[in-house]
C-alpha cells in the first residue's frame, strides 16, 4: 500500500518532468524506464542475500552469503551463489527435495512450472508472489552489515578501554580521546537530563550501546561502497527490534507510579480517569511505533533522495540522448554531494533523537513523583 | 519493504544483546569508572584546594584580628597615658592653686593683724600726742587774759549755732 503510494508519487513526479511537451510515445518509454528506476531505488533499499559490489562487463560481482532456512523439512543451509546472482525467481535450488526460488531477494517455494516471466513464482495483482515462505534466518547483506557494525563497535570501545589502562590518572589517550567526548556527551546529555543523577548509572550501558550501534550503521548506509552500503538502520526489521528493546526496558522498569499514571490517571475526576486509560495505554505502544517508524523512514528517505538524484542522470541520458546525461551529471552529483552533506548531520541526529527518546521514556517510567 | 522480515529481526535482537553485554563488561564499564575516577580525583582536588584557601583566609583573618588588637591595645595605652598626663597636670595645679590660696590667705590674715597692731599703736600714739599738744595749748592760750577770753567767746558763739 505504502509503497504503491511511494511509486505513484516517483511516478507522477517524473512525469510531470517528462510531459514539458513530448509526444505520446516517448512518454510510454519513459513510464518503462522510470519503473526500472522505482525498481532499483526499492531493490537499493532493500535487504538482499547477496553483497553485490559491481558489474564487470555486464556480469554482477558480487559476495556469496549463506542462506540459513528453517523450512518443512527442517534447516536448510547453502550458499547464495547458488542462484547465480538471480532475483528474479528464474533459477531453482533443490534441497531436501524441496524447490526454492528468490525473488526480490526473498525465498520462495518454487512453483512447479514457471510463468510467462519465466520465473516460478505466482503474483498477485501488485506484482507481490503469493508462494509459501518459510522462516529465513539468512546471513543476508543486512545482517552482514550488522555483525560487521559489531565488530567494529567491539573494536572501537574496547580499544578505548584499553586507552585508559595505559594512561595514567584515567586521562584517555589514543583513540579514548576521540571517544570520550562522545561518550561523556551520551552520559552528560541524554542519561542524566532524562532519568537523573540516581538511576542514571542503570540504564548508561544501553543508551551507550544503542546510540553507536544505530550511528555506525546509519554511518555504514551512507558509505557507497562494499563493505558498507547497506540500508540496515533504514530497515523496518531493525529499527522494529531495538524499538521493541527499548519497549521492553521501559516497561520492566516502570514503578508504580508510571502504571499508575497509565491506568489511574492521578489529580482527575473519575470519569476522566476512565477515559484517559485506553488513551495512556495507546501511548504506551505508540511511543515505540513513533520510534522505530522515524528511524527507519529517515534513513530510507535519505537513501532514496540521493539514489533518485543520480538516477536522474541516467534518466535525462536515456529520455534526451547522451549529451543530456552530461549536462544533468555535474548537477545531480553536485545536489548528491550537497545532500549527502546533509545526510551525515541526519543519521547523527536521528541516532541522538532514538537514544535520547529511550533515555525520556525510561526517565518517565522510573520518575519519583514527589509532587503527588 | 515495509514488512519486518524475522530473520533480520532475530539477528539484530541477538547482535544487540550480544553487544550490549560484551560492551558492557568490557568497554562502558571500564570506561565509566575511569571518568568517574577522575572526576572524583578532580574534585577531590578542587574540594581541597577550596579548603586550603578558606584555611588561608581563616588564617588571614587571624592575622588581620590580631593586628587590630595589637593596634586597639596601643591606642588605648596611649589614652590612658595621655588621661594620666592629663590628670597628673591638673592634680598638681589643683595643688599649687590651694596652696597658693592657703598662703596668701595666711599672708592677709598677719597682714591683717599687723595693720590692727599698727593701728592700735598709732591711735595710742596719737591719742598722747594729742593730749601734749592739747596741754601746750591749753597752757599758751591760758596765760594770756584776753586770749581765754575770745576763746570762751567763740566756744559760746559755737554752742550758740549749735
Amino acid at each position: 500500500m505504502q509503497i504503491n503510494t511511494f511509486k505513484t508519487l516517483l511516478l507522477s513526479l517524473f512525469l510531470s518532468v517528462s510531459f514539458l511537451g513530448f509526444s505520446q510515445d516517448k512518454i510510454e518509454n519513459e513510464i518503462e524506464e522510470e519503473l526500472d528506476i522505482t525498481e532499483m531505488i526499492l531493490h537499493h533499499v532493500s535487504d538482499s542475500h547477496n553483497f553485490h559490489i559491481l558489474d564487470w562487463n555486464g556480469h554482477p560481482v558480487s559476495v556469496p552469503l549463506p542462506i540459513i532456512l528453517w523450512t518443512n523439512e527442517g534447516l536448510v543451509t547453502f550458499m547464495s551463489s547458488e542462484f547465480h546472482h538471480d532475483e528474479e525467481g528464474k533459477v531453482i535450488v533443490e534441497k531436501k527435495g524441496q524447490k526454492l526460488v528468490n525473488y526480490h531477494g526473498k525465498i520462495y517455494y518454487a512453483n512447479d512450472t514457471a510463468n510467462a516471466d519465466g520465473a516460478y513464482v505466482t503474483l498477485d495483482d501488485e506484482e507481490h508472489p503469493v508462494n509459501e515462505r518459510m522462516l529465513d534466518f539468512s546471513i543476508t547483506k543486512n545482517v552482514f552489515t550488522l555483525f560487521l557494525s559489531m565488530i567494529v563497535l567491539m573494536l572501537l570501545f574496547i580499544g578505548s578501554a584499553r586507552a585508559y589502562r595505559k594512561s595514567e590518572n584515567n586521562v584517555p589517550t589514543g583513540i579514548a580521546k576521540f571517544t570520550e567526548p562522545l561518550i561523556l556527551f551520551v552520559k552528560n546529555d541524554i542519561a542524566i537530563p532524562n532519568i537523573g543523577e540516581k538511576k542514571h548509572k542503570r540504564f548508561l550501558p544501553f543508551l551507550l550501546t544503542i546510540f553507536f550501534f544505530i550511528w555506525l550503521n546509519n554511518i555504514f548506509g551512507l558509505i557507497p561502497f562494499f563493505p558498507f552500503s547497506a540500508n540496515l538502520s533504514g530497515n523496518i526489521a531493525f529499527t522494529f527490534a531495538l524499538a521493541t528493546i527499548t519497549f521492553l526496558i521501559t516497561n520492566l522498569n516502570g514503578n508504580k507510579d508510571y502504571w499508575k499514571h497509565i491506568f489511574w490517571m492521578p489529580g482527575v475526576p473519575v470519569p476522566m480517569k476512565i477515559f484517559l486509560a485506553p488513551i495512556e495505554l495507546i501511548g504506551v505502544f505508540t511511543k515505540p511505533i513513533s520510534l522505530f517508524i522515524r528511524l527507519f523512514a529517515n534513513i530510507t528517505a535519505g537513501h532514496i533522495v540521493i539514489l533518485a538524484l543520480i538516477s536522474l542522470i541516467f534518466f535525462f541520458k536515456n529520455m534526451y540522448g547522451d549529451v543530456a546525461g552530461y549536462v544533468v551529471a555535474p548537477v545531480s552529483v553536485a545536489f548528491v554531494v550537497f545532500i549527502s552533506l546533509i545526510e551525515i548531520l541526519v543519521v547523527a541526529i536521528q541516532a541522538y533523537i532514538f537514544t535520547i527518546l529511550s533515555a525520556l521514556y525510561i526517565g518517565m517510567a522510573t520518575a519519583e513523583h514527589d509532587d503527588h | 519493504m515495509l514488512t519486518p522480515e524475522i530473520g533480520l529481526i532475530f539477528w539484530t535482537t541477538i547482535a544487540f544483546g550480544v553487544l550490549f553485554f560484551v560492551l558492557s563488561k568490557y568497554a562502558w564499564k571500564p570506561i565509566l569508572k575511569s571518568v568517574n575516577d577522575r572526576e572524583s580525583s578532580i574534585k577531590d582536588a578542587l574540594d581541597q584546594a577550596e579548603k586550603a584557601r578558606l584555611e588561608m583566609e581563616n588564617l588571614q583573618a587571624d592575622n588581620e584580628r590580631i593586628l587590630k588588637e595589637a593596634r586597639a591595645e596601643r591606642e588605648a595605652m596611649l589614652k590612658e597615658a595621655r588621661e594620666l598626663k592629663a590628670k597628673m597636670i591638673a592634680d598638681a595645679k589643683d595643688e599649687a592653686q590651694t596652696q597658693a590660696s592657703k598662703m596668701i590667705e595666711q599672708a592677709q590674715t598677719a597682714i591683717e593683724g599687723e595693720k590692727k597692731a599698727a593701728m592700735a599703736e598709732l591711735k595710742s600714739h596719737v591719742a598722747g600726742l594729742a593730749v601734749d599738744i592739747a596741754e601746750k595749748v591749753v597752757r599758751d592760750e591760758l596765760s594770756n587774759k584776753d586770749k581765754q577770753i575770745q576763746l570762751v567767746e567763740s566756744m559760746l558763739g559755737d554752742a550758740a549755732l549749735n
